[in-house]
């Protein structure tokens, strides 16, 4: 009846508009810039799918144990990945930041974690 | 014989009873506009600092936290002891409990550094210690009383009454003595004794009976439901014997804290030479909470007003309690080097300045307000309350 | 009869065998232990074997100096903001008077690394946590800054982050809502280096700071303790810090 109608309208304009969302790219694509040439720990559709779960395990493994090899560590995704321009990951066209950010998925790292690598002459920020 | 009583939920005018809850969504969002502000800026933008720690949103919510273990008290009267006088009021006793409770652990986990973090705070629990099971107490807590309170109101389950009633009163203990240690375990100068845990068991058994008939009066108020003087004279006896006792442990603490030599500095601080703290400990907590309530209770003849007033001041006198005991125990220094002057840039050695800030205390408000609204609305949803409070219970407990 | 002959047997063989394997399993971790207490290596875990601790003689430390309390603001990242009050302050000198004789002195506090640590013991999420080398951390992947470790730590060792961080050292990760203390320069013991308080000391030649482990008697911090008197702060609180001092 006139509920029902209506139910069914909303979820027929909310699949519309998301099809539509993805028809127009009113959301622009990740801009990912690999500045740095060589390769990444792993390839990349293993990056992208395993890369939360890799800091989520490595990151006890260095906290609680004082394992700091360097394969898994997060900053040298940082010191690696950190754009030229800005030197940083995040901000505009920032590695993590324009993927997460298309992905709608909250960076809780960088809130502790440093977006910049550490500067090569020693010198601390 | 005895009729058997009729509980009826809140009815009453349907505009009176909306504009209660928009009074009451007044702090409730208030201490949700705080809340969204002190957690984006950070602690900051609060009064806190490095030195005094917890500030007016733990006062809120330890007060709501020991009111809620205390509130329970006349449903245990009831179900465990056999006062069957006390039997009308158990569901309301319950649910005020659980009310309160939920208030304060809300300003709790609202004031957390990282409060995006609060599922952490309840999946991963730190077992190694007794301090951090006290998750499982809150939660435990709220789980028997919420299965005794149901089991009251379902007349299949009346005869299961006793035993959730044993273990509710079992939590309640286990709750109330934990909250107590959690400061007596302290190691802080004015912290750091034992009697902590019975000091606040007869806190909130004070502070939770005086708001429970504050809220018995005020519903039957609302809806002209008759209460007996025989039911208020035995709820104002009881409300007399723990405010008694709250003053005598506070007395007990207090001297003992400054007879035995290594305290002395700290009692002396609090009793005379802590200013603000000084204040609120001789006038709030002493004279507004114990002595002035006393002087109203312990008559024969006690007016509805006089009893109602003598509870507002009691919850008043709580909450200062709260402050010298939250913030004045921290405001006093942490001794490293007994017997020394210390002084260094980080205030070792001096008594720490604190000013609560406005967002602070709107979310301690906030947390009073989601208490009163989960009492407002329970009553309105639930038959809890006896049309009439003024027969003589049936033989039911 | 035989059947019991027999049970008796297979009674004494299973006793044998796992008599044989406790022992295997008990010696086994020793075995093993034995083995990491020379240098470790990065992809190995800490162990109980070591007990990182300081050694600090207050005779040396001036008043006024405060080299230590600079170096450990430079390493790690801890800025000046102009409020003192919600600043984070891992190390601080202490200023003490004894008003009766009217001696002064001047010592180093910072996070004292207790063995048994009332910030544990209290942290609801387990993440301020003692590693197996002694060193006392927070692991702020599962801090919610409930600041419960604040109010337990008598030695005032614990700060909070009042506000967003930004150029944080990326050795040293800080947040805004988190506890946080001296970490012993945790990220530089791992990689055979001194705290940095400790090498600022020697470097300015007060030599007032020693760091080592307690627990290998070859050791300089070892020795010292072993031979000259040391006490803790507050020594009537049996938390047994990894931090002693000389001349209290």
């Amino acid at each position: 009846m006139h509920l029902h109608g209506l139910v069914r309208l909303s979820a027929c304009l909310a699949l519309a508009s998301a099809a539509l969302a993805f028809a127009s790219d009113r959301v622009p694509k990740p801009v990912i810039n690999i500045d740095k040439p060589g390769k990444c720990v792993e390839d990349t559709a293993t990056m992208r799918r395993e890369h939360p779960d890799m800091l989520k395990h490595q990151r006890d493994l260095t906290v609680h144990e004082g394992i700091r090899t360097r394969e898994h560590s997060l900053k040298e995704c940082v010191g690696c990945h950190a754009s030229r321009k800005t030197g940083s990951v995040l901000g505009e066209n920032g590695f993590c930041q324009s993927c997460h950010d298309y992905a709608s998925v909250r960076l809780d790292c960088f809130g502790c974690h440093a977006s910049k690598p550490k500067l090569t002459n020693g010198a601390k920020p | 014989m005895a009729e058997s009583l009729i509980y009826r939920e809140l009815g009453g005018t349907s505009r009176r009873y909306w504009r209660l809850l928009a009074l009451l969504a007044v702090p409730l969002a208030l201490g949700a506009v705080s809340y969204f502000y002190m957690e984006h800026y950070g602690h900051i933008v609060t009064g806190m600092d490095n030195q005094i720690v917890w500030g007016m949103p733990h006062v809120f919510a330890v007060f709501l936290v020991i009111a809620a273990t205390g509130a329970l008290n006349v449903a245990m009267a009831a179900s465990v002891f056999g006062k069957t006088t006390y039997r009308p009021v158990a569901p309301l006793s319950a649910l005020i409990s659980l009310a309160l409770l939920a208030g304060g652990l809300a300003v709790l986990m609202l004031d957390l550094g990282r409060s995006d973090r609060m599922i952490v705070a309840v999946t991963r629990l730190n077992f190694q210690s007794i301090f951090a099971l006290r998750v499982i107490l809150y939660d435990g807590f709220m789980a028997s009383v919420g299965v005794y309170f149901w089991f009251l109101l379902e007349r299949r389950m009346n005869r299961y009454i006793k035993p959730a009633a044993i273990l509710a009163f079992l939590w309640q203990l286990l709750l109330v003595t934990g909250t107590g240690l959690e400061f007596g375990f302290n190691f802080r100068a004015a912290y750091d004794s034992v009697l902590y845990a019975p000091m606040f068991i007869a806190f909130s058994s004070a502070y939770g009976t005086a708001i429970l008939i504050l809220i018995l009066l005020a519903v039957c108020r609302w809806e002209d439901r008759p209460v007996s003087d025989e039911l208020l004279r035995r709820l104002k006896n009881l409300l007399g014997i723990f405010v008694g006792a709250s003053l005598f442990f506070a007395v007990l603490f207090l001297s003992s804290k400054h007879e035995l030599a290594r305290s002395r500095d700290v009692a002396r601080f609090l009793l005379f030479d802590g200013g603000v703290y000084t204040a609120l400990l001789w006038l709030g907590q002493l004279g507004i909470g114990a002595i002035l309530p006393l002087a109203l209770l312990l008559r024969s003849q006690v007016s509805r007003a006089a009893l109602a007033a003598a509870c507002a001041l009691v919850v008043l006198g709580g909450l200062a309690q709260m402050y010298v005991t939250l913030i004045g125990g921290q405001a006093y220094p942490q001794i490293l080097f007994p017997g020394l002057v210390e002084s260094s840039s980080f205030f070792d050695g001096e008594i720490h300045p604190y000013t609560p800030s406005v967002p602070e205390v709107l979310l301690g408000l906030g947390g009073v307000g989601f208490a009163a609204a989960i009492v407002a609305v329970a009553l309105r949803a639930l038959a809890m309350l006896p049309e009439r409070l003024d027969q003589t219970a049936g033989p039911q407990a | 009869m035989s059947t019991d002959a027999n049970e008796a047997l297979s009674r004494r063989g299973f006793l044998a065998i796992s008599a044989a394997t406790l022992g295997g399993v008990m010696l086994a971790p020793g075995i093993r232990l034995i083995e990491i207490a020379g240098a470790r290596a990065p992809e190995q875990a800490v162990s109980r074997q070591v007990r990182w601790g300081l050694l600090i003689d207050t005779n040396k430390c001036a008043p006024g100096c405060d080299d230590c309390v600079k170096a450990c603001a430079t390493e790690n990242g801890i800025k000046d903001t102009g409020h003192p009050r919600t600043d984070a302050q891992w190390i601080r000198k202490v200023e003490l008077k004894d008003l009766r004789s009217g001696r002064t002195h001047s010592v180093p506090v910072m996070c004292q690394h207790c063995e048994h640590p009332p910030c544990v013991d209290v942290c609801p999420t387990g993440a301020s946590f003692k590693r197996a080398d002694g060193i006392v951390l927070v692991d702020r992947h599962t801090c919610i800054g409930c600041r419960y470790c604040m109010m337990a730590c008598p030695y005032k060792a614990r700060s909070i982050v009042f506000q967003e961080i930004t150029d944080q050292n990326p050795d040293v990760p800080r947040g805004n809502g988190c506890a946080e203390g001296c970490t012993l320069c945790v990220h530089r013991i791992d990689h055979d280096r001194q705290p940095a308080c400790v090498e600022a000391c020697t470097r300015a030649g007060h030599n007032a700071m020693i760091f080592g482990d307690l627990n290998d008697p070859q050791s300089e911090i070892a020795q010292r303790v072993a031979k000259y008197a040391s006490t803790h702060i507050r020594a009537d609180l049996k938390l047994n810090p990894g931090v002693r001092y000389q001349g209290l």
